[in-house]
């Protein structure tokens, strides 16, 4: 029995070490860009404006570098003190940047030397290139070690026990034949470990993964273009998706709210529409598709009459959308909660819509990613003193004496219950 | 110790069988494993490799549920949006509920296009906001799949569709045109549409020689014929029991069923009301031969021998000086309660009221003397507006029976009336309209009548029609289609229209008609916003004519009784069977006897003793054998020749002569065969058909008549809900006399108040905060609250259908509800308490309690449900994973489990069909139609199988009343926001609100008006209950809520488990 304890032992502390050394590295190695694409990527890029403006050379734009963990701490009370955040804000208004209070100064320390070291992409160079990049990934390179480890701890193992096989011959003590390692009950239940574990790595993430639909881009039916009609001609978003201000669907607009406008634009002048994967779009012909769900003649500039009496244009038919953000049946969302209430941009959820071709989902959709955000962002709460903010949140007396002494400085949505399940799930 | 209270002969007696029920509360089988504990893994009788096989198909499933590809869905916007509908947002529009002659004023909550959900207009002055069980089910009607979806024309022995209206009118003009001068008579319920009244006149004008007949399924021919008897009207006057301070009903269920239930209860609630210190409530006797609703909410109870309703009217009025004389009545007991009654009636003189369910015209004679001598006429009966709910006589349809026997009949248009199932001699009188030249049915189903007519064109749905309806005379109500026809469907007006040769539609004959009426299009409008239009009138007096009070005197005293007397009475839940085949209606626990889907024959503990030899107060074993399992002993009623196997079911306070029948039920079509798809699935197998138990006694039928009764020795299962929760023997209730709470308001609730006090020590005095070791967790902004009033509730039930509609509650039929799988998140619970004999009956809505120290939150492993910082107690149903701790752990039994997925929203697909016939009733499937899923409502989600659900004190409402003052930045908008229950309830029974709010009804109530008497259900757990109820107040001279002479409390352990 010993010598299983022993193993059981040696394979524990190897274990415990591996942990360690891997938690440590994750440490190091994800700091800057992971806080980065966490927290700041939906409003800012390192090279370029955006929501926000590029980052890069901001240490040659702020007063002093302290002045940097102020800002990120609290950029609302800065605007009202400091001249220089009252510029930017002026620069970039009505955006206001959301404070991040959570972040320590290391994190912020990393998040901008992610920024100072950022390099964009390369462009890839056509096939064949002679140049080979410099390999940053060392994955690889650990997973060789690791290997090369694991070999010498089995060899030296090995080793071990044909020393103490030796020794007990030398001594008098008999023993079995040794089994191989093959046949080894500890060998095999260390393997089935780490099997085990990898499986259950990938079977969770896949999971957890299960039903969500980032990135889902799919066909439409009419190539419509959000970044001509919400980009170059600047049509407010609620024009065409009303209902998210009034109620939980922000709904695609019928085909009578398009031909608002179409009965009138029926040629695309615009710069050329050209797909992700490279193919061109003719703007006009998209228009001409519209016509014909709409039952529309572009030629008599007439609506065709309406002989069957179904009270729409004969020819006219619903365009089938394919609805890309799917919540599942059991997750109530509100669209004029967020927009009416909560005075949240269309774009912190869906992305930079305006210049999307055919739109994709920006944002997972997770119930992490609802959690975090109801974490973080403030209520428009009710000041007695100055009656500013919503009203209706004059009822929370307890926030109001917490504010008056000092306890606390704002009231987030988790504060009056914005992670509770039943405020989603009823 | 407080007065006992109990719901079931095993509860009273404490037998064993109730002993081991509420010690086993879950019955069923659990998973094979449980057997481990006794006998260890490998010795068991379903040994590891169950185990295994169990574990290898959950992850087999998993990784087949994982392996799905997300499926496309598509989002298609409408190509013209309607102005006023925006996806997503619910619009709300007045209409009026019709069946029969009944009309309650309604809003229709419309949700993109489709009606979902039934709400009570608060701007009639009839109702007051009030709706009905059957008013809130009717929704489900308009998804029935058995309506018909277009004409049908008789072929042979069936039917073919009529291809078009033009043909169809074709075809009818011409048959009506080929009679030869023989009659056409119109034969419908009764039709208090002034619109349509005129219409009919207008089509009769065109048919000379023609009539219109009215008929009710269930009639008050005899109130009517008295009345013209009486006050030389054939109508029925107005009742105020509002302004009533003493009640007396001989056997009218005027809460339940009588006349215009919703109407009455609003109005009795006004004055069972307490209010202030030295409340002043009316005092309501009951003379009866079953237990009815309304005789359950009575103070003082008396029963007879249905036979003896005359006899008591004649005994009550000689009582009163009315100067006739009476027959002797041998009870003592029920002679003095007639002794009561008139010096009550006669102390309040001038504010007294005396109402009857007869249909003997002789007795309602005796009673409008009666009414007469007490002062009513005028003041608690206004003749002045007459009630138009009720218009059939019943000789009228004999007359017609005669007439198309005697050949002189040559076409019958039936619209809304069932005669061949509603009337005793059905089956004769539809082999007459089978016999005739021209039958045209606008039946919207093909029922017992309609199947045996030439021609049948379906009528809309109320909620797809216009129209109009005046219940009370200057009380009108509008109608207005709340979606387009789901069917090729027309209005009955529409086909009178064009068979009058009228090119005018009925939409633009309404219109005209009340512009005229009205005098502006504006006006006709804000009629069709509102909903209704109504005038004062004062209440005004009829001339009474004495003359016909001593024939029906002399008539009475020789009335025939018998030793056993059959009494047939309607259910709040199915009336006179017109929406039987709704399962909603046929799910709803009756409220007194607590069986769903069937009839029965109710029968005192006396009867069964001597009929089936059961002893259930006497003897244990007896009484188990007859109450642990649904079947229950058949028996064979027989009147005048006609015979009914009924299961028998044994309840205290009726009459021991007394077999009482509900009508409604068994419903079947001409050839079984076809009952599930003409009568409906639901309604098919649903009980008997007792309507030919009814005796037509040469002018009017009555609905109780002296019978035989005998043992069958067949049983039949009652899916019975009355026991399924039980309290244990705790005190749950809370009540007391008048003039005790007068007297000392606090000493109703001294003894809860004194148990709180023993879980506070070394002098502290909170008990929310300093009586538990769990801390106080704050409610920062809203903390919602329930009250309800058990002096106003009178059980009627229309917010346990209310919340159904609301909450997609699920329908798991009557296989289900015998084992205890009911799913309805609200219920009424009934108890009886007191004299065994005579016991009176106290109805408590139960729902989740909403505990700030929840007991179910602790025990649920995965955190499935919590507790919202509003005070709610969350379930979420994504997270469950149905381990049942929580419903186990729950001292209120409000926890349901979806043992099955009746919903068929698995993600499983397919795994109803193995379960047909044995597991799922076809009202399940049913339910699971395309077309009946229509009905549910998009915001709250459809339960899957195997998770806990329960109230959520209709979170989605709160939300949105929350959402919608954020909008307008005004927190006093919360206020507005009611429950389905709440807002169903014909009595506002129900308050609910934030009690952090001191404007709030809820705060008030708990905090100023009502402290004497708001008490929570067992409040010394400190479970911290967020619904309070509001102690009973009977008034009454006799004492209760005391300690009295019940035996049983020393025998009982259960209280002492109760601490434990």
């Amino acid at each position: 029995m010993s010598r299983y304890r022993k193993i059981i032992n040696r394979i524990f502390a190897s274990c415990l070490f591996l942990l360690l050394v891997s938690v440590q590295n994750n440490v190091k190695a994800a700091d800057g860009e992971a806080l980065w694409k966490a927290n700041c990527a939906n409003c800012h890029k390192p090279d370029a404006d955006y929501t926000g403006p590029a980052l890069k050379g901001w240490r040659d734009r702020v007063p002093n570098e302290e002045w940097i963990y102020k800002w990120v701490a609290n950029p609302a009370a800065m605007i009202a003190t400091d001249a220089y955040a009252k510029s930017v804000f002026e620069k970039w208004k009505p955006t206001v940047m959301t404070g991040f209070s959570n972040l320590k100064k290391e994190e912020v320390d990393a998040i901008m030397k992610y920024v100072d070291d950022y390099q964009p992409p390369a462009p890839k160079t056509a096939a064949g290139g002679g140049a080979a990049a410099p390999e940053t990934d060392n994955s690889l390179l650990f997973g060789i070690l690791t290997l090369v480890l694991a070999v010498v701890a089995f060899i030296l193992l090995q080793v071990n026990s044909n020393l103490r096989k030796l020794s007990d011959e030398k001594e008098g003590v008999l023993r079995g034949e040794p089994v191989p390692f093959y046949r080894n009950k500890a060998y095999i239940m260390a393997g089935i470990l780490v099997l085990f574990g990898i499986g259950g790595y990938y079977t969770i993430n896949g999971a957890i993964g299960l039903g969500r639909q980032k990135d889902y881009q799919p066909e439409q039916p009419i190539y419509y273009s959000h970044k001509v009609h919400a980009g170059v001609n600047q049509i407010n978003c609620l024009y065409c998706h009303g209902g998210a201000q009034d109620g939980k669907h922000a709904n695609i607009p019928s085909v009578n709210v398009c031909m608002n406008c179409h009965m009138a634009v029926n040629e695309y002048k615009g710069d050329p529409i050209v797909k992700e994967d490279g193919t061109p779009v003719d703007g006009t012909a998209e228009i001409q598709k519209l016509y014909s769900y709409a039952g529309w003649n572009p030629k008599t500039k007439q609506y065709n009459p309406d002989n069957n009496n179904d009270g729409i244009p004969d020819g006219a038919r619903p365009i089938e959308w394919v609805k890309i953000h799917n919540l599942p049946d059991h997750v109530y969302f509100n669209h004029s909660q967020h927009v009416k209430v909560g005075k949240q941009n269309c774009q912190t959820c869906h992305g930079n819509i305006q210049e999307m071709g055919e739109v994709y989902q920006f944002s997972d959709l997770s119930m992490g990613w609802c959690i975090n955000c109801h974490r973080e962002s403030k209520v428009d709460f009710f000041n007695k003193e100055t009656g500013e903010g919503n009203k209706f949140y004059s009822i929370y007396e307890k926030f109001h004496n917490d504010i008056k002494n000092h306890k606390l400085d704002s009231v987030t949505v988790e504060k009056i219950g914005g992670t509770e399940c039943q405020k989603c799930h009823y | 110790m407080n007065k006992k209270y109990w719901q079931s002969f095993g509860e009273l007696n404490q037998t064993d069988a109730f002993r081991k029920e509420t010690e086993n509360e879950f019955k069923e089988e659990l998973l094979p494993v449980e057997e481990l504990s006794k006998e260890g893994l490998l010795e068991g009788k379903t040994p590891r490799r169950d185990f295994l096989k169990y574990l290898g198909f959950s992850t087999a499933a998993a990784a087949l549920a994982a392996s799905c590809e997300m499926p496309v869905k598509k989002a298609i916007p409408y190509v013209q949006k309607p102005d006023n509908l925006i996806p997503g947002v619910p619009n709300y529009y007045a209409s009026t509920y019709i069946n029969g002659g009944d009309a309650i004023s309604v809003v229709v909550k419309q949700r993109d296009g489709r009606p979902i959900k039934i709400e009570g207009n608060e701007m009639s002055g009839l109702t007051k906001g009030g709706t009905s069980a059957r008013a809130q089910a009717s929704v489900l009607d308009l998804y029935d799949t058995i309506r018909l979806r277009h004409p049908l024309q008789r072929d042979g022995k069936g039917f073919k569709e009529v291809s078009t209206f033009e043909a169809f009118d074709k075809m009818v003009g011409d048959a009506l045109a080929s009679l030869g001068g023989k009659q056409v008579v119109l034969l419908t319920s009764t039709i208090n549409s002034p619109s349509t009244l005129q219409l009919i006149n207008e089509f009769l004008a065109k048919y000379p020689g023609s009539r219109h007949v009215q008929y009710d399924g269930v009639s008050y021919s005899g109130m009517l014929l008295a009345n013209e008897a009486c006050y030389g009207k054939r109508a029925l006057p107005s009742y105020h029991f509002d302004k009533a301070k003493t009640i007396v009903s001989l056997s009218a269920d005027f809460l339940g069923t009588w006349l215009s239930p919703v109407e009455f209860s609003s109005q009795y609630a006004e004055t069972r009301r307490v209010k202030g210190k030295n409340p002043n409530i009316s005092r309501h006797i009951q003379f009866e031969s079953m237990l009815s609703l309304t005789g359950s909410n009575a103070d003082d109870r008396f029963t007879h021998k249905p036979s003896e309703t005359g006899a008591i009217a004649l005994a009550l009025l000689a009582k009163l000086g009315g100067g006739v004389s009476a027959p002797a009545i041998s009870d003592a007991r029920l002679a003095k309660g007639i002794d009561q009654a008139a010096a009550a009636l006669m102390a309040s003189k001038g504010e007294s009221l005396v109402v009857c369910g007869s249909n003997d015209m002789n007795i309602q004679v005796v009673v409008n003397a009666i009414n007469e001598v007490i002062g009513a006429n005028g003041n608690t009966i206004n003749w002045a507006v007459t009630s138009n709910y009720r218009k059939g006589i019943d000789a009228d349809l004999e007359k017609l029976s005669a007439d198309i026997s005697a050949g002189t009949v040559g076409a019958v248009l039936l619209y809304d009336c069932n005669p061949v199932y509603t009337h005793a001699n059905g089956k004769k009188l539809g082999d007459l309209l089978a016999g005739l030249p021209v039958t045209v049915s606008f039946s919207p189903t093909l029922n017992e009548t309609a199947e045996r007519c030439k021609y049948i064109i379906p009528h809309h749905h109320w909620l797809e029609s216009w129209g109009d309806a005046e219940p009370k005379s200057g009380y009108f109500s509008m109608i207005q289609p709340l979606i387009n026809p789901l069917f090729k469907t027309r209005a009955f007006q529409d086909s009178l229209l064009k068979w009058s040769g009228n090119a005018s539609d009925y939409h633009n004959y309404l219109k005209s008609f009340w512009v005229t009426k009205l005098g502006s299009e504006d006006l006709w409008n804000k009629a069709l916003q509102d909903g209704v239009v109504e005038a004062a009138v004062a209440a005004a007096p009829a001339i009474f004519n004495a003359g016909a009070v001593t024939t029906s005197a002399s008539a009475l005293s020789s009335a025939k009784s018998g030793n056993i007397e059959v009494v047939l009475y309607e259910k709040v839940s199915m009336g006179d069977g017109s929406q039987a085949n709704n399962p909603w209606l046929q799910e709803l626990p009756d409220p007194v006897s607590k069986v769903t889907w069937d009839n029965y024959a109710m029968i005192s503990p006396e009867l069964a003793k001597t009929l089936l030899g059961i002893d259930v107060y006497n003897n244990q074993k007896q009484a188990d054998t007859y109450e642990v399992t649904p079947e229950k002993p058949v028996i064979k009623v027989t009147v005048a020749g006609k015979s009914i196997e009924l299961p028998a079911l044994i309840l205290p306070g009726l009459n021991p002569s007394t077999i009482a029948i509900a009508l409604g039920y068994g419903r079947e079509s001409a050839n079984p065969e076809h009952s599930k798809d003409r009568v409906g699935r639901s309604a098919t197998g649903a009980g008997k058909n007792a309507f030919p138990m009814a005796v037509f006694n040469g002018s009017t039928v009555v609905y109780n008549a002296v019978a035989s009764a005998e043992k069958t020795g067949n049983v039949y299962p009652l899916a019975q809900t009355q026991v399924h929760g039980s309290s244990e023997g705790r005190p749950v209730i809370y009540e007391t006399s008048l003039s005790d709470y007068s007297k000392e308001p606090g000493n109703v609730l001294k003894h809860p108040r004194e148990e709180r006090e023993l879980l506070l020590v070394d002098g502290k005095t909170d008990f929310v905060k300093d009586a538990t070791i769990y801390p106080d967790h704050v409610k920062p902004g809203i903390k919602w609250g329930m009250s309800i009033d058990l002096n106003t509730c009178t059980g009627c039930s229309a917010c346990v259908v209310a919340c159904t509609a609301e909450n997609n509650v699920s329908v798991v039929g009557k296989i289900q509800v015998q084992r205890a799988h009911e799913m309805h998140w609200l219920r009424i619970d009934r108890y009886f308490t007191g004299d065994k004999q005579n016991p009176d009956v106290v109805f408590q809505p139960m729902l989740c309690q909403h505990c700030d120290n929840a007991p179910c939150e602790n025990v649920c492993p995965v955190a499935a449900t919590n507790h919202s910082s509003e005070g709610l107690n969350q379930m979420t149903y994504n997270r469950c994973i149905g381990t049942r701790y929580c419903a186990n752990n729950c001292p209120y039994k409000v926890r349901r489990f979806n043992w099955l997925d009746y919903t068929g929203s698995d993600s499983f697909a397919d795994n109803q069909e193995p379960l047909r016939g044995t597991d799922l009733d076809d009202s399940v499937f049913q339910m699971n139609e395309d077309l009946t899923r229509m009905v549910l409502n998009p915001d709250v989600t459809v339960r899957a199988r195997g998770v806990i659900e329960k109230c959520s004190f209709c979170v989605q409402r709160l939300q949105e009343s929350k959402l919608e003052s954020k909008k307008n930045q005004d927190p006093s908008i919360v206020r507005n926001v009611k429950t389905a229950c709440m807002q169903a309830c014909p009595t506002h029974a129900i308050s609910f609100g934030n009690v952090n709010d001191k404007e709030s009804d809820v705060y008030k109530i708990r905090n100023v008006d009502q402290k004497d008497r708001t008490f929570y259900v067992l409040e010394q757990l400190h479970v911290l209950p967020n619904v309070s109820y509001l102690a009973k107040i009977r008034n009454t001279d006799r004492q209760l809520g005391h300690h009295d002479e019940e035996h049983h409390e020393e025998k009982k352990g259960a209280p002492a488990k109760a601490h434990a």
